[in-house]
């Protein structure tokens, strides 16, 4: 099944997506890598509010033109380095949509079965493809203490996708039965 | 003027590594969209609109513009051999701000980011001296999320050729959909601990597609090939037939009691571009 989701987005409709679906977002989502979450949850600093918008695994390539920041690349990175975040941070923050690539573990799929949450798979380099979704740049956060790639990016995007859903909220994972099939 | 030109030209060349496919990976990833279906063909699909649309906006293909790393072959009798450290340190300065490509270089004990992709050892260089007066030049920028899935293994010599085939399989399928397959996977066997690791990533430069010239080593390539694909673990880790592109393997002599085993591996975004300086200071892309 398609679907085509508009940010925020209850849990009735997260509970429509299943392995294998492919979802496009438009709305509000929000960049974290290993330091973001790590300042979310050990330093308990959050700026923003996350709960309304999906999470992206992504350390992008930004170019600030006329004091605007413009996106040149952002595809995303590899999910499974903030297995040791993302239960906690789901459980915190109410986050819904995670997107990523590679898959995460077993204590990411036991919190979106918890809480109601999708993990969703986009393009690992598709760098050029997703900032032509990205239509504007809302805010960054601590973007002078972490850089560029581990500061927090707020994206407007439009159409953001194809994802496809890799872990559902019925503790469906893609990559485990990929795993089984082996 | 001289060598601001040869600058210019090092800015181009990391601006065709980070923009431009080569031809041979873009015809791989073509093949393997053809024989794919569902959810590894939009995949595929994502994958090549990909990389023209970053040809296209001359944008870099990927956000994760890598390391820079360099293999240079120097004609000793070129003019400015000396200068061409400082050429390619400046040249990745200007990139940084030009192309733009992203800010990698991070100190690993405060985690502050350098902010211009320079840092000890960084941009990271190999050189190699040959007669003449051309100096040649490939731009190899390495992501991040492929090379932490490289992998070194220190095998009994025990185990045989078997044991390295099964090494290198297992490791493969463990990284599974992290790497961004459809990957190539750059194997040295023997040397010591570093030259293995080296070999491995050394033999990424050759294009996709082309065997060893060594039939022995053409054949395990072949096989090895086959055995990663069956694993299923397809593009993105989603599924598929793809995982592999193409595996390349060098090959060192060992001590009697080491068998060292080298895995690097490289992303479908396998970047590479290459120039030659010529002694008047004119160069071209190659």
């Amino acid at each position: 099944m398609e679907y085509h989701f508009t940010l925020p987005v209850n849990k009735d409709k997260i509970k429509k997506l299943k392995v294998g679906d492919i979802l496009y977002l438009t709305g509000e989502i929000f960049t974290a890598r290993d330091e973001t979450h790590h300042i979310m949850l050990k330093k308990n600093k959050h700026p923003f509010d996350p709960s309304e918008m999906a999470l992206y695994h992504c350390g992008p390539l930004m170019k600030k033109d006329k004091g605007k920041w413009h996106v040149v690349s952002a595809g995303p990175t590899t999910s499974s380095r903030m297995e040791i975040f993302e239960d906690e941070f789901i459980k915190k923050f109410g986050t819904k949509i995670i997107i990523g690539k590679g898959g995460m573990g077993e204590k990411t799929q036991k919190a979106l079965q918890k809480y109601t949450g999708v993990y969703v798979a986009y393009t690992g380099g598709a760098g050029a493809l997703a900032a032509e979704k990205i239509k504007e740049v809302t805010g960054v956060y601590w973007l002078d203490e972490l850089g560029m790639p581990e500061a927090a990016w707020i994206f407007k995007v439009k159409e953001f996708g194809p994802l496809i859903v890799a872990m559902d909220s019925y503790g469906k994972s893609i990559y485990k039965k990929l795993k089984k099939g082996k | 003027m001289y060598l601001e030109n040869i600058k210019k030209g090092i800015v181009e060349l990391i601006k065709k590594a980070e923009t431009d496919l080569p031809l041979d990976v873009v015809n791989a990833l073509k093949s393997a969209y053809k024989i794919e279906t569902g959810v590894a063909k939009i995949q595929l699909e994502a994958i090549l609109k990909n990389i023209d649309l970053a040809k296209k906006t001359k944008r870099p293909m990927c956000q994760d513009t890598g390391i820079q790393t360099f293999f240079i072959t120097v004609g000793i009798d070129f003019p400015k051999i000396l200068d061409l450290k400082k050429l390619i340190v400046d040249a990745v300065k200007t990139a940084t701000i030009q192309i733009p490509i992203r800010p990698n270089t991070v100190d690993p004990l405060t985690g502050l980011n350098h902010k211009d992709n320079i840092g000890n050892y960084i941009p990271y260089i190999t050189w190699d001296f040959t007669n003449g007066s051309d100096v040649s030049i490939t731009a190899f920028p390495k992501g991040g999320g492929s090379e932490n899935m490289s992998k070194l293994g220190m095998l009994k010599p025990g185990v045989g050729i078997d044991g390295v085939k099964n090494f290198i399989v297992d490791e493969v399928i463990k990284a599974g959909g992290n790497p961004c397959p459809p990957t190539i996977v750059g194997v040295g066997i023997g040397g010591g601990a570093d030259l293995a690791l080296k070999l491995g990533k050394k033999s990424l430069l050759r294009p996709v597609g082309i065997r060893s010239r060594d039939k022995k080593i053409a054949e395990i390539e072949n096989e090895l090939i086959k055995r990663i694909n069956k694993s299923n673990i397809g593009p993105m880790g989603l599924g598929g037939k793809t995982t592999v592109l193409d595996v390349h393997i060098e090959m060192a002599h060992r001590h009697p009691a080491s068998l060292p085993v080298g895995i690097v591996v490289q992303c479908w975004a396998n970047r590479r571009a290459h120039m030659i300086i010529h002694k008047d200071g004119n160069w071209e892309m190659k």
